[in-house]
């Protein structure tokens, strides 16, 4: 995905736990996500969900699906 | 019957300064996410009543998913619903995801008022919210605040008894999003603004290759500051204070006993050269408070200034996005950068941050690393003192060797400790600029906290130190531990003395080495030694009431041995 690319949440290939902890942070399936940057090297990756800015580790990010509009 | 009020929202929605605002109570607040990871109590007076208001470190929901979120939820939980009443504090500029708590709070039946906290910030944002419209949707009393500027809390303790609880069925996290989307809808009417230079600021801050350079530039600038702010502060003012007002009150004092005698040794110290000498005497009266107030106090200040300024403005989390990579090679993600700030401060609310980290085996690690690697300010200040007499290059060497350690040491507990450490996920929070007067008011209650547990240890230190020296106590200990110290250390065996008093405070133990005129190398390992070895007596009480008995023990057989090897090595390694 490109830099500020817009996706809508396709699926979360993790378990329950960290299902809830995105979720609770705005990212569950079917929630518009803008991606804004990455770091090199598996480094991590910052996206944009509603008016917040969330960064994420790189194995996470790979976890959660998304649709490129 | 109400009983108690707690705080609860999002983690860096402000929690704490609206605690400040209603209970009198001071307590630190920064502008990142898990800021407060201990439970804070107040009081708060409602016409006759007086209610305990509770503080509670900050939750995404009522699932928590770290050890701070877990004490948050299961405090809540613990009360009956009927006797409490939640203040649900969210933040005005980010609707949205606060309103998923909000909603579970409702749902679970607590009685609740929304707080709208940082309404100024909405405002400039171009972000309209419509508070009647908001209170009709929840079925909660909803006032609108400014913690920092104390707007709107006089309205929000005029109507925390109108909080009630209503009826609402529980429904499926999906129907809670979908919503809350209605609830925007409604309510939230933003206006198209340009990009301000503030929001172009935290862009970069994003972008891996600008990122980078800020942070380079951040961190050398403020190294630079604290220490041109400390030096300024010693050299212009506290040593001629101590020196042109102090010294002839106690020349005078030590006249006056005799210039010698046991209460002589143990208030003014030895004589230097038939006069008092601050760093060498070591009395209770001259070097205790010379070296607390004179060397260590000014680093002390100026480097909570500094601190206080990277948190406020929200700089922290972006750090801990570029040293993501560099910490998982330690089994670690780049939000322990929190507790590795804190603890170039003071290890105990170091350690105490690691509550931010997810695991157990997380907590472990860092815990071990910060008490080992990472040496408090007033260590620091020391430091600066006795090696930069000689030469920069040897305050540069104790922090690569640092460095050294964190890096060895990491690799080598990510690879030994069982189960995985989770990555992060974390919230980057706005730039923002809070009022000055806020930044002066948190580096006076860290000064006050430092003042208050420092001079006494310090003065109990230099006390036990005399009477030691005065009785000659230390004899055995360094007849009994001299081949380690002198074969393996290289250093002389009355170094023990300064080790062992490293226990209880590092900065008196640092003050010591200064009399046996050590070399250059001597002192430089002593240096490294004193801030890898033995952590103060206060850094132990929090390591075990965080880790438990068993790793605490775990942790200090690693600290003793990564010493004896560091020293070994840096005794072989150098040419003196």
């Amino acid at each position: 995905m490109k830099r500020n690319q817009k996706g809508r949440v396709a699926a979360i290939s993790a378990g329950h736990n960290l299902q809830n902890r995105l979720m609770s942070m705005g990212i569950y399936k079917g929630s518009q996500i803008t991606k804004l940057t990455h770091f090199a090297l598996r480094g991590p990756v910052t996206i944009k969900v509603g008016r917040s800015v969330l960064a994420l580790g790189h194995g996470m990010a790979g976890k959660v699906m998304l649709e490129v509009e | 019957m109400i009983k108690k009020i707690f705080l609860i929202g999002n983690p860096n929605v402000g929690k704490s300064v609206v605690f400040s605002r209603l209970t009198g109570v001071q307590v630190i607040a920064s502008n990142y996410p898990g800021t407060t990871v201990e439970v804070i109590k107040g009081y708060l007076k409602l016409g006759e009543q007086r209610l305990e208001l509770i503080d509670l470190p900050g939750a995404y929901s009522l699932q928590p998913s770290s050890k701070a979120e877990e004490a948050a939820v299961s405090l809540l939980q613990q009360y009956n619903k009927e006797e409490s009443i939640v203040i649900n504090i969210i933040d005005a500029t980010n609707l949205e995801r606060n309103l998923y708590l909000t909603l579970q709070l409702i749902e679970e039946g607590y009685r609740v008022i929304v707080c709208l906290n940082m309404c100024d910030d909405a405002g400039h944002r171009g972000i309209d919210i419509d508070v009647q419209q908001l209170e009709r949707f929840l079925g909660a009393p909803v006032v609108s605040t400014c913690a920092v500027t104390g707007h709107g809390i006089k309205l929000l303790v005029e109507r925390i008894m109108q909080a009630r609880a209503v009826l609402r069925a529980g429904v499926t996290h999906q129907e809670r999003w979908r919503k809350i989307g209605e609830i925007i809808e409604a309510v939230q009417h933003l206006q198209h603004r340009h990009h301000t230079f503030r929001e172009i600021l935290e862009d970069l801050s994003v972008r891996p290759f600008t990122a980078i350079i800020m942070a380079v530039a951040v961190i050398f600038l403020s190294f630079n500051l604290v220490r041109f702010i400390a030096e300024s502060l010693i050299n212009k003012v506290m040593d001629p204070l101590f020196i042109n007002f102090y010294r002839p009150i106690l020349d005078s004092f030590s006249l006056g006993l005799g210039e010698k005698g046991f209460m002589h040794h143990l208030l003014i110290g030895d004589l230097i050269n038939g006069g008092i000498d601050f760093k060498q005497s070591l009395g209770l009266l001259t070097t205790a408070p010379y070296v607390e107030f004179a060397m260590v106090l000014p680093y002390v200040v100026a480097f909570y200034f500094v601190l206080g300024i990277l948190e406020d403005v929200g700089f922290l989390p972006r750090l801990a996005i570029v040293l993501d990579n560099f910490f998982h090679r330690l089994g670690l993600h780049g939000f322990a950068i929190i507790p590795v700030f804190l603890g170039f401060g003071c290890n105990v609310p170091g350690i105490l941050s690691t509550r931010i980290l997810e695991s157990k085996r997380e907590r472990f690690i860092a815990s071990t690393l910060i008490s080992i690697g990472v040496p408090c300010v007033a260590l620091q200040a020391m430091i600066f003192a006795l090696l930069g007499r000689i030469s920069g290059f040897y305050i540069a060497g104790v922090y690569l060797v640092l460095l050294a350690i964190w890096l060895i040491l990491g690799a080598i507990l990510n690879r030994s400790l069982k189960g995985y450490s989770p990555e992060f996920l974390i919230e980057i929070p706005p730039y923002r600029f809070p009022p000055l007067l806020l930044l002066f008011k948190k580096l006076f209650l860290r000064i006050k906290v430092f003042l208050f547990e420092a001079v006494p240890i310090v003065l109990l230190g230099v006390l036990l130190v005399n009477i030691f020296l005065y009785f000659k106590l230390f004899d055995f200990f360094s007849a009994v531990l001299s081949p380690l110290i002198k074969g393996v250390l290289g250093l002389p065996k009355e170094a023990v003395i300064a080790l062992a008093i490293g226990f209880i405070r590092k900065d008196v133990a640092a003050g010591l080495l200064i009399p046996l005129g050590l070399n250059p190398k001597q002192l430089f390992i002593a240096c490294v030694l004193l801030a890898v070895s033995f952590p103060c007596i206060a850094t132990f009480v929090v390591l075990f009431k965080e880790l438990g008995l068993r790793d605490l023990i775990k942790a200090t057989l690693i600290m003793i041995a990564t010493g004896l090897i560091v020293g070994a090595l840096l005794n072989i390694g150098i040419v003196g």
